[in-house]
């Protein structure tokens, strides 16, 4: 027997946790605070471009807010969330009883928070203005010389180590740590998602952390590998932060696509359809996603040949994502569709990124992107991909799993209600934004002339963006208000088919007292079917064998 | 041990997705039903009757209709599957289908075989975008012929000749410097005849800026240390009046990118070889003011160097 020695409680047991689930929590609490606050900056922006010739905020401060909500958003709060989710429930799904590496895991959590509160502290000086992809040369010491720039680059930094550091974790524990009989056709589809994840931070993130760095001694340094005053190439930065760049917006999509793979046969009480198509959609994904960088950078000074070749490589990794949506609409196709708030989100996900995803290859036709390119149509299309598609999946993913990791169901009603009011607001939001970037209007400006025609598109999108606000809020409300008052879940509320569901809600500290036998890609589906057959606790029919 | 106590799950009155599907399809009616006024809602602008411009015009338009097709077939089958086969009193139990590989093949080379589709009418248009046209007829006659540079690709016209105009991106302004002999330059407004092929050699003095006026076709970034290459053609209109088009920089630049403006003012070429020796004669007066002004402050204040002189003498 363990136990002998004194856990320690209150805030200490936070502070010194190696417990996989409670640096979930705490990841998933911070991330989200960082999405609150990204929130805020981002209606600051709408109110001020909510009239022509607006005053509310000066250039400065705005280039200061369009920098801090697009970095804040993605290295803050999508990317660690994931993160968060995935350190909650990896080990759950897998029938293991932590991480492969605990403390690894506390480090890469205590990294997240520090890179963000090392950036939040530019506020109280100068906070970067150069946009969260910093093109040099704006963003060298001779155009932005105040420290903003270089506490992006700490958070650059500090976040990307914290990323790589859980993903080494994420793949040991995937690779090694699966309970017995789960071979890799037998993995949850998250856990496959989980894992593109965390190669593609593998192989992406170095080339961030080199560009920065160069960054940093070009600013300090006397260095040039940047400045084209001195033999340096602005080229160069835009490619490194591409080559990163884009295999980060399938960091920032796929745990999504995995959490609503995880959803669909629960909630349409039939399998995935197509599950070695998923899985391997995703490893195709990710491997294309590694190949079209340069599509971010159609209208830079560079040959046909390499514009033909990265739209060619935009349009083939479009085809695995399509494939992905053609089996979750057929996994609900003559299903028994249960109308929950998880699957209200899911479906919501499938509604909004397809329209990311034709827009994304309206974007990749390179002649046209030279019309659309850094317009407002490029903001609707990333909003489309990361609010539509990742967000929409990160509050189906709460809503699914909040249940196991309190034990406490969230409120329905607040939850279809938080979930119309979103929709609808993020399309007011945003729809419109595809008209104003077809009209020419540029983004990241801080205001606009009356004549263009494009302040009532611009209230309507102002309007919008509080109601998704207001969306947002419900939800938010019913987290604090189900904490105490929800409905006791049990251990499985939804009849669901992965073995996080297995244990108690919440689980406790060792996650399983027997470690399950997996016979198929829906073990508490079989454990379910076996308690059900033979009358017995499904303690004893988990484990048949000794 | 497994214990539930929830009350089973229930059947939802709500059918999911059929706001979204209203939300989206009243989007729809209002695109077919938008007239010809509207047009520069669902479209790029093309007002300029540039060739590159329209060709980029039509091109979205065919990745559109395509985008459209697919986005209601998506749209509407999960709708639809999603009021079908909600749970109802009497649900049975589903099927417990795993897949389908002939279909699901089917569906994957269905979706590859609409991308061929697409980069096959990007390639077939590509060119008329790309590439510049020569002047069409009554456009501004051009003696030299275009000088190329290679850091980019873009051919010079059939006809070997075209104005070529340098810009310059500047926080926060754009300078533009013409072909000839008297080297003229502006500042803000680009002057060019109409129905004569312009190319623009663009750069930057300072940070990345993106040169980009919408009716006249693609932006360009202009990248120090780069020359990035762009053209257009304004065909001379019907009462040949004086034509502008306004654009505005189209990559964050600093402080200043929001009012980093530029325009393109189009004149039958007479008139803009009269404006051409206006400007010229105005450069040639300032440069001699500046230089007055210059010697009579030389004359007028001893340099630092007299009075450090000064005293020993
Ligand atoms: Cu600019």
């Amino acid at each position: 027997m363990h136990g002998s020695e004194r856990r320690p409680t209150g805030w200490l047991s936070w502070l010194g946790t190696t417990d996989h689930k409670k640096i979930g929590i705490m990841y998933l609490v911070s991330t989200f605070v960082f999405f609150l606050i990204g929130g805020v900056q981002a209606l600051v922006m709408r109110l001020q471009l909510a009239q022509a010739d607006n005053t509310l905020v000066d250039p400065q401060t705005y280039n200061g807010l369009v920098s801090m909500h697009g970095t804040t958003m993605i290295f803050l709060f999508v990317v660690p969330v994931f993160a968060g989710f995935a350190n909650y429930l990896v080990p759950l799904m897998l029938g293991a009883r932590d991480m492969a590496f605990p403390r690894l895991n506390a480090l890469s959590f205590w990294l997240l928070l520090f890179g963000g509160i090392a950036f939040y502290v530019s506020v109280f000086f100068q906070p970067p203005t150069a946009g969260w992809t910093s093109y040099t040369p704006l963003s060298d010491d001779a155009y932005l010389p105040e420290g903003g720039i270089d506490a992006w680059i700490i958070l650059i930094h500090l976040t990307g180590l914290s990323s790589i550091v859980g993903a080494v974790n994420f793949i040991a524990t995937i690779h090694n740590m699966r309970a017995p009989g789960m071979g890799w056709g037998r993995m949850p589809l998250f856990v496959w998602t989980i894992l593109g994840y965390s190669y593609l931070i593998v192989l992406a993130l170095p080339a961030i952390a080199a560009a920065v760095t160069m960054l940093l001694t070009d600013r300090h340094f006397g260095t040039a590998f940047f400045d084209p005053t001195a033999g340096g190439d602005p080229m160069l930065w835009q490619h490194l932060f591409w080559f990163f760049g884009h295999p980060e917006v399938y960091i920032m999509i796929l745990p999504a696509f995995g959490i609503i793979s995880e959803i669909f046969p629960v909630f349409a009480r039939k399998p995935i359809f197509g599950y070695k198509a998923i899985a391997a959609s995703t490893v195709a994904i990710a491997f294309y996603g590694m190949l079209v960088w340069a599509h971010h950078m159609f209208t830079t000074p560079q040959p046909t040949v390499v514009l033909a070749i990265f739209a060619i490589s935009s349009f083939v990794v479009a085809v695995p994502t399509g494939v992905k949506i053609f089996n979750w609409l057929a996994t609900l196709w003559r299903g028994t569709i249960v109308f929950k708030t998880p699957l209200y989100f899911a479906a919501g996900l499938i509604s909004m990124f397809v329209i990311g995803g034709i827009s994304g290859v309206i974007l990749a036709v390179f002649p046209v992107d030279w019309q659309l390119h850094d317009t407002y149509f490029v903001v609707a299309h990333i909003h489309y991909v990361l609010f539509g598609g990742s967000v929409f999946g990160i509050f189906a993913g709460i809503y699914y799993w909040f249940p196991k990791i309190t034990g406490r169901m969230l409120s329905e009603g607040l939850g279809k209600l938080s979930f119309w009011t979103m929709l609808v607001g993020f399309n007011l939001t945003f729809l419109i934004q595809h008209s104003m970037g077809l009209s020419g209007m540029p983004r990241r400006i801080y205001r606009y002339p009356e004549t263009g025609g494009w302040e009532g598109w611009n209230l309507i999108s102002t309007i919008g963006s509080f109601l998704l606000g207001i969306g947002v809020m419900i939800t938010v409300y019913n987290i604090v208000v189900s904490l105490r008052k929800g409905q006791r879940a049990g251990n499985d509320p939804w009849k669901a088919n992965t073995l996080e569901w297995f244990t108690q809600s919440p689980p406790p500290v060792n996650n399983f007292d027997v470690v399950p036998r997996v016979r198929s890609v829906e073990p508490m589906r079989d454990i379910r079917n076996e308690v059900q057959k033979t009358g017995k606790p499904a303690g004893s029919v988990a484990q048949p064998v000794a | 041990m497994i214990r539930r106590r929830l009350r089973p799950l229930r059947p939802d009155p709500r059918p999911g997705g059929l706001l979204t599907l209203v939300l989206l399809g009243a989007w729809m009616v209002l695109l077919v039903a938008a007239p010809g006024a509207l047009a520069d809602v669902f479209t790029p602008e093309s007002d300029s009757g540039s060739p590159n411009a329209e060709g980029i015009d039509t091109l979205y338009k065919i990745v559109f209709a395509l985008g459209i097709v697919v986005f209601l077939g998506v749209e509407i089958a999960l709708a639809y599957t999603l009021i079908k086969y909600r749970m109802k009193r009497r649900s049975p139990a589903p099927a417990q289908i795993r897949g389908n590989t002939p279909l699901e093949i089917g569906w994957t080379a269905a979706a590859a075989g609409l991308l061929v589709i697409i980069a096959t009418v990007m390639f077939v248009m590509l060119g008329d975008i790309k590439n510049p046209v020569s002047s069409a007829p009554g456009g501004l006659p051009l003696g030299s012929a275009v000088t190329q540079f290679a850091s980019t690709d873009q051919p010079a016209p059939p006809s070997g000749k075209s104005l070529e105009i340098e810009v310059n991106g500047q926080q926060y302004l754009w300078r533009y410097d013409y072909p000839g002999e008297e080297r003229l330059f502006s500042y803000h407004d680009l002057v060019v005849p109409f129905d004569t092929t312009v190319t623009l050699k663009i750069t930057s003095q300072d940070v990345v800026h993106s040169w980009w006026i919408p009716d006249l076709g693609g932006k360009m970034d202009a990248m120090p240390g780069h020359e990035n290459e762009t053209w257009f053609r304004i065909p001379s209109p019907a009462d040949g009046k004086e034509r502008s088009f306004l654009g505005e920089c189209a990559e964050l630049c600093g402080e200043g990118h929001a009012d980093h403006y530029t325009r393109v003012r189009a004149l039958p070429p007479a008139q803009y070889e009269a404006w051409a020796a206006r400007q010229a004669e105005a450069i040639r007066e300032a440069q001699e003011q500046l230089a007055e002004s210059r010697r009579a402050r030389e004359a007028a204040e001893p340099t630092s160097t007299e009075i450090g002189g000064g005293e020993g003498s």
